[in-house]
């Protein structure tokens, strides 16, 4: 199933990416948000505190603190009592995170927080890339990854839902691009509080903190027994993939939209060159594909929606058949010179009876903008590959060897 | 597809006029995507914004560099900054300028109209505030957006007294652009 839309324009608002997250987190009915504010999420957490303000969220808490380490913190309490938690951060504040975040998802708290993808620092640079929460990819949190407006606001309510099935019970990041998706204007249909209702039910914990049937979370684990809680984790994480899909199939059936599950395909069935790829660089992508298949270049899309768990099913069985495949990383491993997107590819494809070249790209970091003429070049190389094979595996593909 | 650049300098409201711009051509009846060139927002310095419009959703994220229309809000911006850089020969750059088009000699085949937004600003809404008054030169001279469209938009946005003057402004401005049609 690809990509489906609602285009009845007289649902649809055009209104900022961040308030469409900020809404559709309101219609998801948190009972408690903390955040501290980062560029660029602090539209998000701004509409938040204002809704609160106003009164529009019954029933929420907005917790203020000194830190990104103290917003995630102060939900994991809310959490582990019950409520249904929300935070929103980016780049240094997501890092700061880094030791709660082991914290939320070993004691199994479903906690949702939208990343606002920003690079890191130094040198500083508050513009889009990935590198903050591919960062943070081990640390037992869902990640999903944003196309669009639409897609992001609607992730909102899915992520909730992944997050809080009870063979899941792990955390999710909402990634969307920051400034591209989250200071964007575009039409969109405001997530409907109805629906939504019908297809998130309210979270009613299996385990909680209350003093009159007292328990532990996050206790000690001695060498005994640690490596069965991280087993079990890593089991949820198995299930989460078939969740991810269920999310999305529940979600078209109720809502009638629909961005893939783990992955999606865009004009793959006869493909020789696949590009992967996650976030909004999907739908320049779409543009540049669309205007080389008119020129007869037969190229097809795996959008990477899931980033944790893995897909690898998924994607072995996407691009078994093509020629070359091209995974494009808004993140770099330094000192392997390879996004994380390629890395795992290939991983995914080795021990297996699948032979496709795959090489690597790395684009879009520190916000530098990618125009159609990138993708183009990135598909030139692509083609190389196939004629006379892989002569580089794995670079910059818009580096200006001038300022070097 | 249709790009719009706007230039302005930080606080003269560039990125809420491609948000209205956006806003009114959605209400036109076409799709519409809006947004900064980000980050740069300081008072004073040279700024951007763009919108796209189309018949059909739009996916492409990148910046515009081709753009079919350009407004420049404030004229001091054409010594600092190029603002005719990758307009189309079929398009239209929009001047705030007391002077004529003729007065121009900018390295462009795209048509240069110009409309005296200072002038309209002052005298209808009492500040030199003129994002939403090229907006309906922007109508006036492109027939892009209905300029009922526009107001709508800066009503919605500017509720009250405040919305009526920005109206009234950007529909004399609709009528007074300048330049061969």
């Amino acid at each position: 199933m690809a990509v489906i839309r609602d285009l009845n324009k007289d649902k649809m608002d055009v209104v900022e990416g961040s308030y469409a997250v900020a809404h559709s987190v309101k219609v998801c009915k948190p009972n408690v948000i903390s955040a501290y504010p980062i560029t660029p999420q602090t539209h998000i957490v701004e509409d938040l505190s204002q809704f609160i303000a106003d009164g529009e969220i019954p029933n929420c808490e907005y917790i203020n603190v000194e830190s990104e380490f103290s917003a995630l913190s102060a939900l994991v309490g809310s959490s582990a009592v019950g409520a249904r938690c929300y935070s929103a951060t980016t780049s240094q504040g997501l890092e700061l995170m880094h030791e709660v975040l082991f914290n939320v998802s070993g004691m199994r708290l479903p906690i949702v927080m939208t990343i606002a993808n920003r690079a890191v620092s130094a040198p500083i640079n508050i513009w889009n890339d990935q590198q903050d929460s591919i960062s943070q990819r081990d640390t037992g949190w869902i990640q999903l990854y944003a196309e669009d407006l639409q897609e992001a606001s609607d992730m909102h309510a899915q992520a909730y839902k992944i997050a809080e099935d009870k063979d899941v019970m792990l955390p999710v990041m909402a990634c969307m691009d920051g400034f591209i998706l989250s200071h964007v204007y575009e039409p969109l249909v405001l997530l409907e509080q109805d629906l939504v209702d019908e297809y998130l039910p309210p979270y009613e914990p299996e385990y909680k903190l209350d003093p009159k049937n007292p328990m532990t979370f996050g206790s000690f684990a001695d060498p005994e027994c640690y490596t069965e809680f991280r087993y079990l984790q890593q089991k949820a994480m198995d299930n989460a993939l078939g969740k991810v899909e269920e999310a999305a199939n529940d979600f078209y059936k109720t809502f009638g939209r629909y961005y893939g599950g783990l992955i999606d395909e865009y004009e793959t069935e006869d493909a020789e060159i696949i590009l992967m790829a996650m976030g909004s660089v999907i739908g320049t992508i779409k543009e540049t594909i669309d205007k080389l298949r008119a020129k007869g270049v037969k190229v097809g899309l795996l959008k990477v929606r899931a980033f944790r768990p893995f897909p690898v099913e998924a994607i072995r069985n996407a691009i078994k058949n093509a020629k070359v495949v091209v995974a494009i990383d808004k993140n770099i491993s330094l000192g392997l010179n390879e996004g994380a997107l390629f890395t795992e590819t290939k991983a995914s494809l080795y021990n297996t009876s699948i032979d496709v070249p795959v090489i690597g790209r790395m684009i879009g970091h520190g916000g530098r903008d990618i125009p159609l003429s990138t993708i183009e070049k990135i598909i030139d190389d692509a083609v190389n590959v196939m004629k006379s094979g892989i002569s580089v595996e794995s670079q910059y593909a818009d580096l200006k060897e001038e300022l070097l | 597809m249709k790009e719009i650049r706007i230039h302005g300098r930080g606080g003269q409201g560039s990125v809420t006029a491609a948000e209205l711009l956006a806003v009114a051509a959605f209400e036109d009846g076409q799709f519409s995507q809006a947004f900064p060139a980000f980050g740069v927002e300081r008072r004073g310095a040279p700024v951007q914004a763009f919108t796209r419009i189309s018949d059909v959703p739009i996916r492409l994220r990148s910046q515009v560099y081709e753009p079919d229309y350009v407004i420049v809000q404030d004229p001091t911006l054409l010594e600092v900054v190029d603002v005719v850089k990758g307009a189309k020969d079929t398009g239209v750059i929009i001047i705030n300028s007391e002077f004529d088009p003729e007065e121009f000699d900018l390295k462009t085949n795209a048509k240069v109209m110009t409309v005296n937004a200072t002038k309209v600003a002052l005298d209808i809404i009492g500040r030199p505030i003129v994002n939403t008054v090229l907006l309906g030169a922007f109508a006036g001279a492109t027939g892009e957006i209905k300029p009922d469209s526009i107001v709508r938009a800066v009503k919605e946005r500017f509720p009250g007294k405040i919305g009526d003057k920005n109206a009234e402004a950007l529909i004399e401005a609709y009528n007074q652009i300048r330049g061969d049609a």
